[in-house]
């Protein structure tokens, strides 16, 4: 298929976005490596890292193939401000309750992601959903398992969780900053709307976390936190980028 | 005499050979059986295209793969071969072939059970021990050792164990 000009940075800024969230948030998970609570923790966050930056790479792949730089250049030579992730992904590991919470929020709503372009016109991208949301149901799975657990087991478990749960739903909301070209994703058939992947999100999230009973902060409350999908990050995101970049950079020629 | 070049390799020869390329991380399956080669293709000049597919998109031993892939066709003594990865045909637990589902139980894994296309996650919860064959048995992690590996317990043998994890 041939794009026109518009078209072409649409589409590329849309699969930098969606793969940028899964390479950063895979690094943050990939952190608890040597760190978790237990051992089986320690794998499952080191498991999903191994996810997310594994599937992070097929999308920069298929940049490559629109002729962006190759996947590691992508990946690691890039300064913050060419990011497209949101906020949510790159905020440091904090503690365990932070991280899972994170997960959970993140992880749904980038399995419903990729169930919605399942279908997309755009067709090595639906190859890739078809494939992600079977792989990204483990995440779910995981993440959904230890906020039920935690969110009921005492006191407090119970209000750490809740903690975590308002200290990152601002950020979650920053998931779904619209994008100025979303107009062009509708009208190609390659994405419905982050308005719609937000209210597919809410449907999912909300009976797991009454099962956990903990409470989604009040709509009127709600202050999503956006300008990640602009190039706009925290003060975490470049020191971030740096050490992950690190040894890449030492021999970019390097073959591995 | 053996004019090798002249020797058409057939695609049932290069299934055959590539039994001799078994996963890295579990020496009693090949990939055949895996169900990762997804395409086998001789020219009449006798060059082979092999297609995979991955297990897990982030699984680390593709290029590995790809690479023991390649090197066992070239015994054949093609005029080339050529190796390739994509998602055209995503891989399944239900590319598992019978003799493939032997191997894993042979490595001690209790193996995916099929699925009809859409994976219930509940189908992890009272899978069957490898050992004992009992169904009384906890999911601990749905992740182990590699990303296609879930851990398990067994209430009956009071074994762990880890299952192939069934993927859709």
């Amino acid at each position: 298929m041939n794009y026109n000009e518009t078209q072409l940075i649409a589409i590329k800024e849309f699969l930098y976005k969606i793969a940028d969230d899964q390479l950063i948030i895979g690094h943050r998970n990939s952190e608890w490596t040597g760190l978790g609570p237990l051992v089986e923790e320690d794998i499952a966050f080191s498991s999903i890292a191994q996810d997310k930056i594994g599937q992070a790479q097929h999308i920069y792949e298929i940049l490559h193939s629109l002729g962006e730089a190759d996947a590691d250049t992508i990946a690691f030579t890039r300064s913050a401000a060419d990011f497209k992730s949101c906020h949510l992904a790159e905020y440091p590991i904090g503690e365990y309750d932070f991280s899972l919470m994170r997960n959970f929020l993140f992880n749904h709503a980038e399995k419903i992601r990729f169930e919605m372009l399942a279908d997309t016109s755009l067709e090595q991208l639906g190859k890739l959903a078809k494939k992600y949301r079977g792989e990204i149901k483990y995440h779910t799975m995981h993440a959904d398992t230890w906020v039920k657990q935690l969110g009921r087991a005492n006191e407090e478990s119970h209000a750490r969780m809740q903690t975590a749960l308002n200290e990152t739903f601002n950020l979650a909301l920053g998931i779904f900053e619209e994008s100025e070209y979303a107009g062009e994703l509708k009208n190609m058939g390659i994405f419905e709307g982050e308005d719609i992947l937000q209210q597919k999100w809410i449907e999912a999230i909300t009976p797991i976390l009454e099962a956990a009973t903990l409470v989604i902060p009040d709509k009127n409350t709600w202050q999503p936190v956006y300008g990640g999908r602009k190039g706009y990050h925290t003060e975490y995101l470049e020191p971030m980028l740096e050490e992950m970049g690190e040894v890449f950079r030492l021999d970019p020629k390097a073959e591995w | 005499m053996r004019f090798s070049t002249l020797i058409n390799i057939t695609k049932e020869d290069i299934l055959e050979a590539l039994q001799d390329v078994k996963d890295p991380e579990i020496p009693t399956i090949s990939v055949v059986d895996l169900g990762i080669i997804t395409g086998v293709d001789v020219n009449e000049d006798n060059f082979v295209k092999v297609t995979m597919t991955p297990t897990f998109s982030g699984c680390p031993a593709l290029k590995i793969m790809e690479n023991m892939v390649k090197e066992r066709i070239e015994l054949l003594n093609p005029a080339g071969v050529e190796v390739t990865t994509n998602f055209d045909t995503p891989w399944s637990t239900n590319m598992i072939s019978p003799k493939g589902i032997e191997g894993l139980k042979k490595h001690g894994l209790a193996p995916p059970e099929k699925h009809n296309g859409l994976v219930q996650i509940e189908i992890l919860e009272k899978v069957k021990c490898p050992h004992c064959g009992s169904r009384n048995t906890t999911l601990k992690t749905p992740f182990g050792p590699t990303l296609c590996r879930s851990m398990h317990y067994c209430n009956e043998c009071l074994n762990a164990f880890e299952q192939f994890k069934p993927v859709d």
